[in-house]
């Protein structure tokens, strides 16, 4: 008996569906953060980059001093929570869709951090103090990964299943 | 219930495979859940910009506005054709600008420009063919800077340097004897302006001239003749109408978005050292080079009164009237061509200017508060300028209608306005909210209604300018290209001699009245000051 089989069975019903509730619901912020970048044309990540402080600013400054990088940045942006968020959603694939959706926001988190001293030129809609909204879905997409749930209920079922198969 | 027991303890293979069947179908539908969230997602995602279009079109269309394209920097033909060899006379700051428009970069700006990765956008200039064969300046120092750049300069084509041979000049009027010269950019302190122009038009170069024109109504009567009645091209240097929300705004004016415009307040906001034109010291606080064995001082006074050569005269030559008319050549120039190219409003009936040196305490004979006011009654229009140099406080530039004001900078806001005719429907409706803007144009991006919260804040503060590629166009570059374009290709270049003619007029006006201290008016017959 593989590992996998073990913790589906060691999730009770309420664990397993809260579990699968949060990872649904952060597949979709993410996901329709990916779709309202790309159905809007003028979008771009240069007035995100140029707010960023701290130990990213200099990535930042370099990200939108030059075109090229931009464009691969934005594009990567855009698809990447595309991706990220179908994953979380279908359950394809939904390890890996979190780890690299912990790394996405983190960076987020780390070009506009609330730290005291660090003013923005944005308001935020609340207040916050060295933890953030992003910081904490960051958080919690890495306990989903930690916790998965779409060997159970996702694509992942089937992707486990003829893995299995395959070293059968 | 009972029945159901028993079949499932019943453990005939018929049975052992409907479960099997019903455990597929469960793992299916496990497998399988996160599609209708997906689905459920795409729908929600649709009606919202159904929603959000829907919304921003209609108060387009209600404005007129849906016919209006964002302008593409169009690949120009001005690279196209014979090679076009370029005399520069002056060669200062304003001329390094104006050399790295053209596509010639000294090498250790090139450097550093690599460095911080600011080399590229730069590059991606377009390449005009032009040489810069001949350099004309009175300080050894600027010549020799000239020189550099032109013969060893990096270039917008990737190349280092030229085989083309680069001569200096010592007086502007060797260069405009000379045939292998075509054209001249005029980048000297303004008392030169005028004449140099008249001259080189006459010797047959095409002139590009920075602003401003004239420092007298003969002379600019001169050199408005002597370029009417030559077939040369004349261009004033006037960049910021380059700018591509310039073409939008004039669609918005026409459109009569903004309603009867009856105010347009114009403004310069600066509170520095070097923004009050103390420009002699280095970052070290020494002053900069310059001496007597260096700069032939009597060519560069010129026909102005004589005096003892200085440092700061040479540096900070705005500062006094022989040499310029302060903030109204310097700055309010800018100003009026940028309401001029909208309005097309010329020369104004009467002008009022007041004000004082109230900061800067030094030797300047310029104010540095100055007020000025134009009337046009037979366009029922005035037009303000604001100007100090002791606040850098940001007032912008507004067109102020009785529908609506439009803020023209960098980008274009629109705000209607709370008591407009036009607009009571919509503003009674919720379509259009009077507390901030209602449309905003960024270069490179269109027009954009302005229908939530969020926009609403990035609009106000300006942080919608969305950049062609994260690339900011040089304005002094198109300005410079749309000449070059015009004298291989014909056409019209957008400040001509009938614009610098209006421009200048009014600056004159604004200078003798606040020098007066009296109203003075234009009489259009005589065509002259009274």
């Amino acid at each position: 008996m593989n590992r996998k089989m073990k913790d589906s069975k060691s999730y009770s019903g309420i664990q397993l569906y809260s579990l699968v509730v949060l990872r649904l619901f952060i597949g979709w912020h993410l996901l329709y953060e990916g779709i309202a970048k790309l159905i809007n044309p003028g979008w771009s990540s240069v007035g995100f980059l140029r707010e960023s402080q701290w130990i990213m600013a200099g990535f930042a400054n370099w990200v939108t001093s030059n075109s090229g990088v931009l464009n691969t940045v934005d594009f990567l942006n855009t698809w990447g929570l595309i991706a990220i968020g179908t994953g979380l959603i279908l359950g394809l694939f939904s390890r890996a869709a979190s780890i690299f959706g912990t790394i996405l926001l983190l960076m987020y988190y780390l070009n506009n951090p609330p730290l005291i001293g660090l003013e923005y030129s944005l308001p935020s809609e609340g207040n916050y103090l060295v933890i953030n909204k992003t910081l904490i879905e960051a958080v919690a997409l890495f306990v989903l990964s930690v916790f998965p749930t779409s060997h159970i209920i996702g694509f992942d079922l089937f992707v486990n299943s003829s893995r299995q198969k395959n070293k059968n | 219930m009972a029945n159901k027991n028993k079949q499932e303890q019943n453990t005939d293979p018929k049975t052992d495979q409907a479960q099997n069947t019903n455990l597929n179908r469960r793992t299916l539908l496990k497998a399988m859940a996160g599609i209708p969230v997906l689905g459920l997602l795409a729908y929600g995602a649709s009606e919202k910009n159904a929603y959000n279009k829907n919304k921003s079109s209609r108060l387009i269309k209600e404005l007129g506005l849906d016919d209006i394209e964002a302008p593409r920097i169009i690949k120009s033909r001005a690279g196209e054709g014979d090679l076009i060899r370029i005399g520069f006379i002056g060669f200062g700051n304003r001329a390094n600008q104006l050399a790295r428009a053209l596509g010639f970069m000294d090498k250790a700006t090139a450097r550093a420009q690599k460095e911080n990765g600011r080399l590229q956008h730069w590059m991606e200039q377009e390449y005009l063919n032009v040489e810069i064969v001949g350099i004309c300046d009175v300080f050894d120092l600027h010549a020799e800077n000239g020189l550099d750049i032109a013969k060893n300069g990096f270039r917008v084509n990737g190349q280092t340097g030229t085989d083309v041979p680069v001569k200096r000049y010592r007086t502007y009027r060797e260069m405009l004897a000379d045939d292998s010269i075509d054209a001249v950019v005029v980048a000297t302190p303004d008392h030169h302006h005028a004449r140099i122009t008249t001259d080189a038009v006459r010797a047959g170069k095409h002139v590009y001239c920075e602003k401003s024109i004239a420092l007298s109504e003969e002379e600019l009567n001169e050199v408005y003749n002597a370029v009417k009645n030559s077939d040369r091209v004349f261009q004033l240097g006037h960049q910021i109408t380059q700018n591509t929300v310039f073409q939008q705004a004039k669609e918005i004016i026409r459109k009569d978005v903004l309603g009867k415009i009856t105010l347009v307040e114009t403004t310069t906001n600066r509170n520095s050292a070097s923004g009050a034109w103390i420009r002699h010291l280095d970052s070290n606080g020494n002053p900069k080079p310059g001496s007597l064995d260096t700069i032939d001082w009597e060519q560069w006074l010129g026909d102005r009164p004589h005096k003892p050569f200085s440092v700061d005269r040479f540096y900070n030559w705005t500062k006094f009237f022989d040499y310029d008319h302060g903030m109204l050549g310097q700055l309010f120039s800018h100003e009026y061509d940028a309401v001029n190219q909208l309005l097309r409003m010329g020369i104004p009936h009467s002008a009022v200017s007041s004000g004082g040196i109230y900061f800067w305490k030094d030797n300047r004979e310029i104010p540095d508060l100055l007020h000025s006011v134009f009337e046009y009654p037979d366009k029922e229009l005035t037009l303000l300028y604001s100007a100090s140099l002791a606040s850098a406080r940001q007032r912008g530039r507004v067109f102020m209608g009785h529908d609506a004001s439009m803020e023209l900078g960098g980008s274009i806001k629109i705000t209607a306005d709370y008591d407009s005719t036009k607009y009571k429907q919509q503003i009674a409706d919720g379509l259009i909210d009077t507390n901030g803007p209602m449309l905003s144009v960024s270069p490179g991006s269109g027009i954009d209604a302005i229908t939530s919260p969020t926009e609403k804040y990035y609009a106000s503060r300006g942080l919608t300018d969305t950049y062609v590629n994260g690339r900011p166009v040089d304005v002094t570059h198109l300005h410079l290209k749309e000449w070059l374009d015009v004298i291989r290709h014909g056409g019209q270049v957008s400040d001509d001699i009938e614009k610098a003619y209006e421009e200048g007029i009014t600056i004159l006006m604004a200078h003798k009245s606040y020098v007066e201290k009296r109203r003075v008016e234009w009489d259009p017959v005589e065509r002259k000051i009274v």
